[in-house]
């Protein structure tokens, strides 16, 4: 059963308010969301004794080892109970009941109370997964065992998901081919496009099926005047304006590039942020088809600075940060902020750096991915991928090797 | 090794506080109402009294500790039981072995809680930190929610029905129509039963209780103490207590009373065919149906077949839950785990304030409580002689 596309708005009807389920999570239980952002599927596990876990605890529950590690562990379960809510306490749950939810047991040990998929009764294998909830909070869901088609229109995975089906996007910079890439995929994808081009009256390579609107991010009046055209109409904004230039500090002698750089990717982002977010934030309920995602493409850099692109790295790094602000202030609406990582591009500008090189058309079909996935951190391409886990083996390792010229 | 006989040890003066939906006063006032109900049934004064035990949840930043300067008294002995369902049971365990120890010579066993519009939600939303990281986002149906999978996966299990839960709280409300301060007075139909508004299937309407405010009280003492107040007394024969019993079942289908039943028996001197009524912790009656089990009254999975074949009012074959039971009384938080104390109290001394089971001589007692994450962790019970 496959959700229809939204109907026009009654303009007279008073505009749904974003509600958030639950918060409140022990330091330990924020481990789940850590593991859903990136899409993995982790629980704790005993270091001392290799018991697995949940709900997350101090210490091991079976031998008492403060060792605890969070590790990927096998998912499939079986659901011995299921309950639909008819009547809950949180006003949030209070609009989308009937809810339901069961008891599953893993094969890799503990009894989960999960989320259920619609196509998940009492009696059936399924597969858990970690998603994050309108809240941003890490929860498990409980899916079919055999992946249905169906499976993103369910109800439990609509509220957890971005889905750019039937739903209108901004691109915010369509003059470079990531930015076209993103557009297509997104079009693909079943999304309505709108795509930013800053000074319309220089050539640029259309995207079929895209409108185009004038968009510069370095100009604060041509944000403003684009949010308050389609401002209200856009359910997911991609933030493609990217500046790509090599260099760090010396060899440049000035701050002319580097300027440039925060310009356009810190704050272009912030422009942006200021004109498009407050809509976003106050649309997250709105209809069948919500406002939803904040979508960065970022480079891998920003987590890790490559001294040959010092300028570069600086500016992702700041960007990162800001989605970090960008995500606690969407978080009252629902809107789920997704940094895309990014190696190095197979572009001009990457011409003398050795493959591999990312794609534009991988970054699209990434940011696909992550939407109708839920996540918020995806790793696009070797390079960021290697990178990203190395960063997460250890970031001051990493550091030392990214002097070494890696990459 | 065997453990040590409760000789003498003694339970009187059963109080209730009758209750209220709502409540614009704090927990306090409803406890110390009770202290002070069950003090004037003793006649006794504050300061007569050198043991104090209470069970709440809504006491804000107190415990018993706050109480006593509250109250005015000055015990040599203090406790407070953070166990919902299941603190009436621990409450008596811990006075009586003070009182037979000589580390007190009275103790008054109290539970209370306050209700607002609000504290319900608010309580759901702090109740333990698995429930917070691990159960409230999920729906947040609360209790209901959550006995709701037990009921289901008992269903599953043990070929139960919805009229045979039925049965259970039907017969309560038939009690509790004698009992003048259940809140639920008007007799229950099965049809009513069955087409009560779904909650959390397949839990509806009549298979919840209804949070309200109120209190509950007994003192705990010698029988010489009690005869020199000329005070009727329940005697206490056994008790078991256990908490977070089978840790490895995947959900939960029984109790902790299925770990000590044979020892409650056993110490009392008395099998489950002398027991004249049972008062069982029914906070849903899927909980219920494994008391009748788990306590020996029937097999593991014969819980359906049980109610089908008994008559569980007052006057009936198997007398449970004679007042009505939080499901017709209401549930006034913590004090829910002492009103089958009371009840029984009341019982086994011709105290009854509603229907009476005839010839009483012997009954068990049994608590329940806390729903850390998904299943009770808590369980005990007592057996009670005239």
């Amino acid at each position: 059963m496959s959700i229809p596309p939204p109907t026009r708005k009654n303009p007279l009807a008073r505009t749904r308010q974003p509600l958030l389920p639950p918060v409140p999570r022990s330091r330990a239980a924020l481990g789940l969301g850590a593991a859903a952002s990136w899409g993995r599927f982790a629980l704790q596990v005993c270091a001392s004794c290799e018991h697995v876990q949940y709900p997350p605890r101090e210490v091991c529950g079976a031998c008492l080892s403060g060792a605890l590690v969070w590790r990927d562990v096998p998912s499939g379960g079986t659901v011995i109970a299921a309950t639909n809510v008819r009547i809950s306490a949180d006003p949030y749950f209070r609009e989308r009941t009937p809810w339901r939810i069961g008891t599953v047991t893993m094969d890799a040990g503990p009894a989960v109370i999960a989320h259920l998929h619609d196509g998940v009764a009492a009696g059936d294998r399924a597969r858990l997964v970690l998603r994050l909830d309108k809240a941003g909070q890490g929860v498990m869901l409980a899916l079919p065992e055999d992946g249905r088609g169906d499976e993103r229109d369910g109800k439990a995975m609509r509220e957890m998901t971005a889905d750019p089906r039937d739903r209108r996007v901004l691109v915010s910079d369509g003059r470079n081919p990531v930015g076209q890439a993103v557009a297509r995929a997104l079009i693909e994808a079943g999304a309505r496009v709108v795509v930013g081009i800053a000074d319309l009256w220089r050539p640029f390579t259309p995207v079929a099926g895209a409108e185009v609107f004038e968009l510069d991010v370095t100009d604060t009046d041509s944000v403003r005047r684009a949010a308050a055209e389609f401002g209200g109409r856009i359910e997911i904004v991609v933030n493609t304006a990217m500046h790509i230039r090599p260099g760090g500090i010396i060899g440049r002698g000035d701050v002319i590039t580097a300027r440039d750089e925060m310009e356009i990717t810190y704050f272009g982002f912030m422009r942006l942020a200021q004109a498009f977010g407050p809509a976003l934030r106050f649309r997250g309920a709105d209809g069948t088809h919500p406002a939803c995602a904040w979508v960065n493409v970022l480079s891998v850099f920003g987590l890790a600075g490559s001294p040959a692109w010092g300028g570069l790295s600086a500016a992702h790094a700041a960007a990162l940060s800001l989605a970090q602000t960008l995500r606690a202030e969407l978080r009252p609406g629902g809107i789920r902020v997704v940094n895309a990582l990014v190696g190095p591009l197979d572009d001009e500008w990457h011409q003398s750096v050795p493959p591999p090189k990312v794609a534009p058309a991988a970054i699209g079909a990434a940011v696909v991915r992550a939407l109708r996935e839920g996540v918020e951190q995806v790793a696009v391409g070797d390079v960021a991928q290697d990178i990203v886990a190395r960063w997460r083996d250890d970031p001051e390792v990493l550091a030392r090797e990214m002097m070494e010229g890696m990459a | 090794m065997r453990r040590h006989p409760y000789n003498r040890i003694v339970l009187a003066a059963p109080t209730t506080i009758p209750y209220e939906r709502y409540s614009i006063h704090g927990a306090h006032r409803w406890i110390g109402l009770a202290l002070g109900e069950s003090l004037r049934a003793a006649g006794l004064r504050p300061k007569d009294i050198d043991g104090f035990c209470c069970s709440s949840f809504s006491l804000g930043l107190d415990t018993s500790v706050g109480l006593t300067q509250h109250f005015g008294i000055s015990p040599r002995w203090l406790d407070h039981i953070p166990m919902g369902g299941a603190s009436g049971i621990v409450a008596l365990r811990r006075a009586a072995r003070a009182v037979q120890a000589g580390d007190a010579d009275i103790v008054a066993c109290v539970a209370g809680d306050t209700n607002h519009p609000d504290s319900f939600r608010q309580q759901l939303t702090a109740f333990s930190r698995f429930s917070a990281d691990a159960v409230y986002p999920y729906g947040a149906g609360g209790p209901n929610g959550s006995f709701a999978l037990l009921t289901d996966a008992y269903m599953r299990t043990y070929s139960a029905t919805r009229e045979d839960f039925g049965r259970i709280c039907i017969a309560q409300r038939a009690n509790a129509l004698a009992t003048p301060h259940a809140l639920m007075k008007r007799p229950l139909t099965m049809e009513q039963y069955l087409a009560a508004r779904p909650i959390a299937d397949p839990i509806a309407l009549f298979d919840c209780v209804m949070p309200c405010a109120g209190a509950e009280a007994f003192l705990v003492m010698r029988d010489d103490t009690a005869a020199s107040l000329g005070l009727p007394a329940a005697r206490l024969l056994s008790t078991i207590e256990r908490h977070n019993a089978f840790p490895e079942d995947p959900i939960q289908l029984r109790g902790g009373w299925a770990m000590d039943a044979p020892e409650l028996y056993a110490m009392a001197g008395i099998g489950p065919d002398a027991v004249d009524f049972l008062e069982t912790y029914d906070d849903y009656p899927v909980i219920v149906m494994m008391q009748f089990e788990d306590l020996g009254f029937c097999g593991k999975g014969e819980g359906p077949d049980f109610v089908r074949s008994h008559d569980l009012t007052v006057s009936g074959d198997f007398p449970q839950n004679t007042s009505g039971g939080q499901l017709s009384v209401g549930q006034a938080g913590a004090a829910g785990g002492h009103l089958g104390l009371v009840e029984a109290i009341r019982q086994l001394t011709g105290q009854t304030l509603g229907g009476r089971v005839p010839n009483a001589r012997i009954g068990i007692v049994s608590g329940f409580g806390m729903i850390n994450y998904d299943r009770g962790l808590c369980s005990g019970a007592a057996v009670l002689a005239a």
